[in-house]
């Protein structure tokens, strides 16, 4: 059997730590003998109880969960091959390897669904995978001596959970209960969640069943999820995105405590040589008692500018989020959005203002568009000039955020010197990797000879760099 | 396990026995890690939001183990002589000036730098302690960095020394835990030496069960109701997901008003209760049709 390490346990359970460490997930030494003795603690007859106690073993930080579950899954798994399920799958005809016959076997999902059973519910996915491996839905016909493959879309696909839904909430539903209202509202969102809860057992148990076939390094190295820190802004999808939004204000809390510690590390100011002179006029011109300059707590404005168009919304509402969280460390925020031309749109972002849709107020609610709705850095740069110039002071901090994309526009440099000269500092925050800069339409290695550009692929990036930015 | 003592609990089942028994519905990873807490005489460290009972937790392990609950609450500033010990400065003086004259100097130094003058603070309570003992370090990411370091000899050796008397090692490891909000993140050194809980939202049944043996008096459809709805509220972006604190208090307040089903009138009226911020109200009112 491939999957025995030769090792016995202990090299298993070092190849599990291997791959945890691949996937961005610190396990010290240490952490890996804590590890061994959890396993000669429990029972390891109890899946359930080992997972916890390795996690607890192992992780030290609650966003490697999900990493921890899927690559648990795949070292760990609950069984091997088509496991002895309970569930059968209905075939047409009765035979026992004909087709799979849908009709009857969504009516199971449905009332599983409806029953919200979620171990009859792994079962089911577990032999939907494996019958569908072997005999194929019905229509498509046999695929006798074939090498089965294991496919979640196509399962998705025939058995289409979300078109249930309807069905589950109607079956569900009390008499005196209108459709529409806030009960009801409930409910559907409930049936929505055990459905898509389904849809990721369908992908697990196909991940794992691959991991058999294909070999389990090969099925850890592409499909497991990432940590949402280290996700990448652009090709983010949106449940990613949404993810990544609930970080930010542990994420903005931590950066406001790790400059907390800085602050008061850097109370002390320089040494002030005028009136430690003057002091040790006193003592006959030995300096005995120093003076320090006092530091001024400097809290400088911010402005922001930032392209919402689509290709780098998801990068610029993180970013306009955190910002925010960040309110406390500026004496004024302004925010400016773009497209192809600019607005200003700080009163949408006001203290206690609903943030998690503001992207679509932006684009409703500001005059952004001119001809074609695509981003255009140099009109957007001179209208910003144009109107809102008087908003940067020697006290301001710029912020730009963007890719740089100018569709082959007219980048206008000129005007990006003039703003970068009339605030104090001025950074450009951008989303691709580093090594796309300059190719294709972007201009970014243009903009970077006027102002500090800095990389920002991800959150982790991300706050790295505001950090470094952000006053003492 | 420690060559001091016999583990308290015989298994995993066991402790979610007993954590029950004391009137805490404890999940598997909670229960788990708990065993190999104590199984292991590791800390242990308990992450999460407000108000999924972490502190409750220290509480019902020190009643299910019969042990005495020692509680070092963290606070900005937090200092040696606030978690170790201090010296009883004005027993000290006391005592140098009632020997005055009558004694050596070598030997006073020595009797006013012994037990009698020491106050104990928790970590030194708890480790000195010859009974069983949970030792509970409330909401640690409130204190200072520096406080960590303090730990670190107490939770890694159990043992804490005092320059003027020497080392004070454990005669009986306490069980224990600390709990962090994570408002910031701890130093490596201090997660290193600590078993990780990550103690979430419970998962629907539990939650149930937990609401039904806080408040029994609810029925067991408006129980249902509410926990389905909490959960809802919480897939929703809020500035603070309703914990399982708010459910309670929501079923309880419910209760107070009489009120037997959740319908649009009864969670108008009630949303404050397990929204918080305005915002959040006004957001979930308009995702969820409540007009």
């Amino acid at each position: 059997m491939a999957l025995l390490a030769p090792h016995g346990l202990p090299g298993h359970l070092v190849d599990f730590v291997a791959a945890l460490r691949s996937h961005g997930v610190a396990v010290g030494p240490g952490e890996t003998i804590d590890a061994a003795k959890v396993l000669t603690a429990l029972d390891l007859l109890h899946r359930d109880q080992l997972r916890e106690g390795l996690a607890a073993a192992v992780l030290r930080r609650s966003g490697q969960r999900k990493v921890f579950d899927t690559l648990f899954d795949l070292y760990f798994p609950a069984a091997l091959g088509a496991g002895s399920g309970e569930v059968e799958v209905p075939r047409v005809g009765d035979a026992d390897d004909g087709d799979v016959d849908v009709e009857a076997l969504r009516d199971i999902l449905a009332d599983l669904l409806r029953d919200g059973d979620d171990a009859a519910l792994a079962e089911l996915a577990r032999a939907v995978v494996d019958a569908l491996a072997r005999t194929g839905s019905g229509g498509q016909g046999d695929r006798p001596g074939a090498q089965p493959s294991w496919s979640a879309y196509q399962a998705l696909r025939m058995l289409s959970p979300e078109t249930l839904l309807a069905r589950i909430v109607d079956a569900l539903r009390d008499p005196d209960i209108e459709p529409g209202s806030f009960a009801d509202e409930i409910l559907r969102r409930d049936i929505r969640d055990r459905i898509a809860r389904f849809r990721d057992m369908i992908t697990d148990e196909v991940r794992r069943r691959t991991a058999e076939t294909r070999g389990r390094d090969q099925v850890a190295k592409t499909a497991v999820p990432k940590q949402a820190e280290q996700v990448e802004f652009l090709s983010a999808y949106a449940g990613q995105l949404a993810e990544l939004r609930r970080t930010v204000h542990p994420l903005a809390r931590r950066l406001a405590a790790r400059l907390a510690v800085r602050r008061k590390h850097a109370k002390r100011g320089e040494l002030d040589m005028r009136r430690t002179l003057r002091r040790s006029m006193s003592t006959g011109g030995v300096p005995m008692n120093p003076a320090f300059k006092a530091r001024r707590p400097g809290r400088p404005d911010l402005v922001v500018l930032c392209d919402v168009s689509g290709s780098v919304a998801g990068f610029s509402h993180f970013t306009l989020l955190l910002v925010q969280a960040l309110r406390e460390q500026f004496s004024k925020v302004r925010v400016f959005a773009f497209v192809e031309r600019s607005d200003e749109v700080t009163h949408l972002f006001e203290p206690g203002a609903e943030l998690s849709g503001v992207m679509n107020r932006v684009l409703r609610e500001a005059s952004l568009v001119a001809f074609d709705g695509h981003s255009d850095y140099g009109g957007s740069f001179g209208s910003f000039a144009e109107h809102w110039s008087d908003a940067l002071t020697p006290r301001s901090s710029l912020l730009i955020l963007g890719d740089a994309r100018t569709n082959y526009r007219d980048p206008n440099l000129t005007v990006l010197r003039r703003l970068a000269g009339q605030a104090r500092h001025t950074h450009w925050l951008n989303p691709e990797p580093r090594r796309q800069w300059g190719t294709g339409d972007s201009a970014a290695l243009r903009y970077a000879d006027v102002v500090p550009m800095h990389e920002c692929r991800t959150a982790a990036q991300l706050a790295d760099v505001v950090e470094s930015l952000l006053p003492i | 396990m420690s060559p001091l003592q016999s583990p308290s609990f015989g298994s995993v089942a066991d402790v979610t026995e007993r954590l029950a028994a004391a009137g805490y519905l404890a999940s598997t990873a909670v229960a788990t890690t708990v065993f190999l807490a104590d199984r292991l005489g590791k800390p242990l460290l308990v992450e999460g939001p407000a108000g999924v009972g972490k502190t409750e937790l220290a509480k019902a392990v020190a009643e299910s183990t019969k042990a005495e609950l020692v509680r070092l609450q963290c606070y900005e500033g937090i200092d040696e002589s606030r978690a170790l010990y201090e010296w009883n400065h004005a027993k000290q003086l006391l005592r140098i000036t009632a020997s005055q004259g009558s004694e050596s100097w070598d030997r006073t130094r020595d009797d006013v730098f012994s037990e009698e003058f020491l106050l104990p603070r928790p970590l030194l309570t708890a480790i000195r302690r010859p009974d069983p003992t949970v030792l509970l370090i409330d909401e640690i990411d409130k204190a200072d960095v520096e406080v960590e370091g303090l730990l670190l000899e107490v939770l890694s050796d159990y043992q804490v020394t005092v320059p003027e008397m020497g080392t004070i090692t454990a005669t009986r490891k306490p069980f224990a835990l600390l709990t962090s909000n994570s408002t910031r993140e701890l130093s490596e050194a201090l997660k290193r030496r600590c078993l990780f809980l990550h103690l979430d939202f419970p998962d629907a049944d539990l939650e149930r069960r937990i609401v039904a043996s806080r408040v029994p008096e609810l029925t067991d459809a408006l129980t249902d109701a509410l926990v389905r709805t909490v959960r809802v509220l919480r897939g929703l972006e809020l500035r603070k997901a309703p914990s399982v604190a708010e459910t309670i208090d929501w079923g309880r307040t419910l209760l107070a008003l009489g009120m037997d089903t959740l319908d649009d009138d009864a969670v108008r009226a009630t949303l404050g209760v397990v929204l918080k911020h305005q915002s959040d109200q006004v957001k979930a009112a308009a995702e969820l049709r409540l007009n």
